[in-house]
């Protein structure tokens, strides 16, 4: 019996897409599977294309192909004047999805952005430990605890949020994926039917798509959300195909079976551009590869021998081998130069490795730790590679790196630890498009056993980065984050390696794309030709 | 043959048990603090650390551990995904029907081509067909999956368009899975093209997964051919005037077979558990690529149930042939 319905239901279905047959379809070829698809407690670029991109909105959101905010599920906001209070008007009319497992009996009102929140910072919502020993890292990573007191309903169409202190990223910061507005009514009809976890696999949210279905490990399926609040979106079923052997990805591009993938090979790039078929977009990333010197433990505790063993790299020819021609700009700043603040005055560390040799010589520099691991980053597609390079530069002025390599997810917890030592290589894609984003998450004491792999505590750095995240004011804050740059230049924390240029290659027939500097992946705005 | 059955079923229970002792110990020995590792490197609360020591019992001694473990799997608690906390069992079952699919057409593959292969070889022995055979069995056994893989899709896919690149159906069919296996939920739907569709997508991953089980098994069937057509039986059958095609078919290979089902038995063990390197290339969502992946995520939960519930396949599949060997078997199944 139970076979017998099923097998109806699901021929309704095929009839249902079969009927569909002018409707249009766009395929993107993802890198992996999504963990879960509740955008508060993951941290993957991945999950979040998944799930906060297509499913969910914020209250504000980043513009298409900018780090600028607009608004979102909140259309106007203002800040007190003493900065401790932001408040949001929220849109009217907002509906969430009807679907075979949820009907939305009201609009979306302050209730879902207060509950949203609450489940991330109070321990008693029933939502704030329900998947296990999973954690809303997100939240902690930017701080939040620290900057946010509570949120409040001031009315349906009102939130506040009370700060501990002025912070200016904050606004930004409720763009992020993390901050995905969830539908309360749908929480608390999933917490009295015991079943809170499906909050995580059959989603919910007000955004462009709907959630249709995921066959683990191999397909998610979406249907254009027909009452958006922005517009009916042009793609009627979106499709991600996951594919995480990057070069079976490519193929699927190439034989037509994706309109669109992620992250191709650095080595197929020419030949992809040279296919007539093909269009590959492309746009410096907001990220920078780095190698941060443990500034606490001998020999990288005295800056001058952190500016001999930058003077023994020769950073271009670096990059190049390592990311090929073009597909990387060497790095001078911690942010890269399409980032508001990014001063271009700086002057690096010259490739001088006679001088280097001597002043490591003087320093009785002989031998050094280098830490490698094995995943491949957007921004260093090889740190076993990188570290070969670097070893050899060094080699050359008489200092032997020891590469010590690990697994990604032990790499970056013990990477952490107090008494490292040596070199650490990492790198970082920018959050939310503000400079606090680099400088106080990866340099800032606050940091120090988590983020800031140099153990770096330097009172002027951190007078800086405190200036720039309490300033609202513009020109004060670029100023701040000057006075940073100059720090970090003077002292020399770390070997800044490269940004490096994020490629996204499409089907010709895929229109209206645009990259994004986050390195996020939007369906909402493109189009398919016909 | 009943004494048989029965000392074969007898196995299991220490086998299973052994399988447990395994499993359990795995989490034990990694160089990671056991409680860190179910609980995954967000780290924990100093209370929650202590909840997580009573709960698995990491404050008893070693054996009310094992049986804390027993007791769990006995009530169906394989625990779940420390990075996406869905129930093991649930992803395996949703899984497991993919590798099980591929595991099939590849087998079939490698005996359809294998064995006459095999045939050919021990009959034309000593001539170029049989080193020219034996040969290529040989290369098939040696090249990387990999970049077999690969070039197969690049040659057949791409260039030529004649095989799809990757994934179990294409993409247009959307259907909600019975069973699992695509050729047969679509047949259940009644969907031809997508019958179609599914029996092309397992082309190229089939041929690359079945082809060291092929090689293996065309080269255990020229041998165990050679081996029985040397018997005294096979003379006389000869002498008695017997047409050669007879004498292969009817008297030699029914007997050559029975090393050979041996030898696809342990082949369909490697291909269950082998499948990674083809269903990482394929895109075949199966439990080869769910294990690996899930050991590189640090998933331990998964590792530890996947490896459980992979080894209780194999063994299953074991025990069927054993059976089957005995009853093929005129010696074992005369008894």
């Amino acid at each position: 019996m139970k076979l017998m319905k099923t097998v109806l239901t699901a021929s309704a279905i095929v009839a249902m897409m079969a009927g569909s047959a002018y409707a249009k379809q766009l395929i993107y070829c993802s890198e992996a599977s999504p963990t879960h698809f509740d955008p508060g407690m993951s941290t993957g670029g991945n999950d979040f294309d998944a799930s906060a991109r297509t499913i969910f909105n914020r209250l504000v959101e980043f513009e298409h192909g900018g780090t600028a905010v607009e608004p979102g599920l909140a259309e106007t906001w203002e800040t007190s004047a003493d900065g401790l209070e932001l408040t949001f008007h929220l849109r009217k009319g907002v509906k969430f999805h009807t679907t075979s497992y949820f009907t939305p009996t009201r609009d979306f009102n302050a209730d879902d952005v207060v509950f949203s929140f609450e489940r991330q910072y109070k321990e008693d919502n029933p939502y704030h430990a329900y998947l296990g020993e999973l954690q809303y890292d997100y939240y902690g990573a930017m701080a939040m605890p620290a900057f946010i007191k509570e949120v409040v309903k001031v009315d349906d169409y009102t939130v506040k949020f009370v700060l501990t202190q002025p912070n200016a990223p904050m606004v930004a910061n409720l763009a992020m994926d993390f901050a995905s507005i969830e539908s309360k009514e749908y929480a608390d009809a999933l917490v009295a039917a015991g079943t809170p976890q499906n909050l995580s696999t059959a989603p919910i949210g007000t955004g462009p798509f709907q959630f249709v279905d995921y066959q683990t490990d191999a397909t998610i399926r979406y249907q254009a959300f027909a009452d958006y609040w922005k517009g009916k979106v042009a793609i009627d079923d979106l499709i991600f195909a996951i594919t995480p052997d990057t070069t079976a990805r490519t193929q699927r591009l190439l034989a037509g079976e994706c309109d669109i993938m992620s992250y191709p090979n650095a080595q197929d790039i020419a030949s992809l551009k040279a296919n007539p078929d093909l269009l590959v977009l492309d746009q410096p990333g907001l990220n920078i590869g780095y190698m941060a010197y443990d500034t606490t433990k001998a020999p990288t505790d005295k800056a001058e021998v952190r500016h001999a063993l930058n003077m023994a790299i020769n950073k271009p020819a670096l990059v190049e081998a390592l990311f090929g021609t073009g597909n990387a700009v060497p790095a001078k700043n911690l942010i890269p130069p399409t980032m508001w603040s990014y001063d271009d005055a700086i002057v690096d560390d010259p490739y001088d490795p006679a001088k280097a040799k001597e002043i490591l010589a003087a320093n009785g520099v002989t031998e050094i730790d280098l830490w490698a691991s094995d995943r491949v980053r957007s921004y260093n597609p090889s740190f076993a590679r990188s570290a070969e390079i670097i070893q050899q530069d060094w080699a050359a002025v008489g200092v032997k790196a020891n590469i010590v390599q690990m697994e990604w997810n032990q790499y970056r917890v013990d990477g952490a630890k107090a008494g490292r030592g040596g070199a650490f290589q990492i790198g970082w894609g920018g959050d939310n498009g503000d400079p606090d984003n680099f400088f106080a998450v990866l340099f800032g004491a606050a940091a120090i056993g988590t983020q800031n792999y140099a153990m770096w505590n330097n009172p002027d750095f951190e007078a800086a980065i405190k200036a720039g995240v309490i300033e609202t004011d513009p020109v004060k804050r670029t100023a701040a984050y000057v006075k940073a740059q100059e720090v970090m230049n003077a002292e020399a924390p770390a070997f800044l390696m490269a940004h490096s240029t994020i490629y996204v290659p499409m089907n010709k027939k895929v229109l209206g794309y645009t990259m994004d500097p986050l390195a996020m992946h939007r369906f909402d705005n493109v189009d398919v030709a016909e | 043959m009943l004494q048989f059955l029965l000392r074969r079923l007898a196995l299991i229970v220490p086998t299973l048990i052994g399988i447990t002792i395994c499993t359990f110990g795995f989490v034990r020995l990694i160089p990671v603090d056991p409680i860190l590792a179910m609980a995954g490197e967000r780290g924990v609360t100093a209370k929650r650390y202590a909840e997580l020591v009573i709960k698995y019992g990491f404050d008893r001694p070693i054996w009310d551990q094992y049986f804390i473990y027993l007791g769990q799997l006995l009530r169906g608690d394989f625990g779940h995904s420390i990075v996406s906390h869905r129930a093991v069992v649930l992803d395996f079952v949703t899984l497991f029907p993919a590798t099980l699919e591929l595991s099939f057409f590849a087998l079939i593959f490698a005996i359809v081509i294998g064995i006459p292969v095999g045939i050919i070889a021990a009959v034309r022995r000593g001539t170029w067909l049989d080193q020219g055979l034996m040969g290529t069995a040989l290369v098939g056994y040696s090249m990387p999956i990999f970049w077999w893989g690969l070039l197969l899709i690049i040659f057949f896919s791409t260039t030529l368009g004649w095989t799809p690149v990757s994934g179990r159906i294409a993409l247009n069919f959307f259907f909600k899975p019975v069973t699992g296996i695509m050729t047969i939920d679509s047949l259940i739907y009644g969907n031809w093209p997508a019958f179609f569709s599914a029996l092309r997508h397992l082309i190229l991953p089939s041929i690359v997964l079945g082809t060291i089980p092929l090689a293996v098994i065309a080269r255990q069937t020229r041998s165990a051919m050679l081996e029985v057509m040397g018997e005294d039986y096979v003379r006389t059958a000869r002498a008695k005037g017997l047409k050669e095609s007879r004498v292969v078919s009817l008297h030699a290979l029914r007997n050559a077979l029975i090393p050979v089902v041996t030898t696809i038995g342990l082949q369909v063990g490697v291909l269950m558990g082998g499948a990674i390197l083809t269903e990482t290339i394929f895109s075949w969502p199966g439990v080869g690529r769910w294990m690996v992946e899930s050991i590189f995520k640090r998933d331990y939960s998964v590792v530890q149930s996947g490896l459980l519930l992979i080894a209780v396949i194999v063994m299953v599949i074991n025990l069927f042939v054993d059976i089957l060997y005995g009853a093929i078997n005129p010696r074992i199944r005369a008894n």
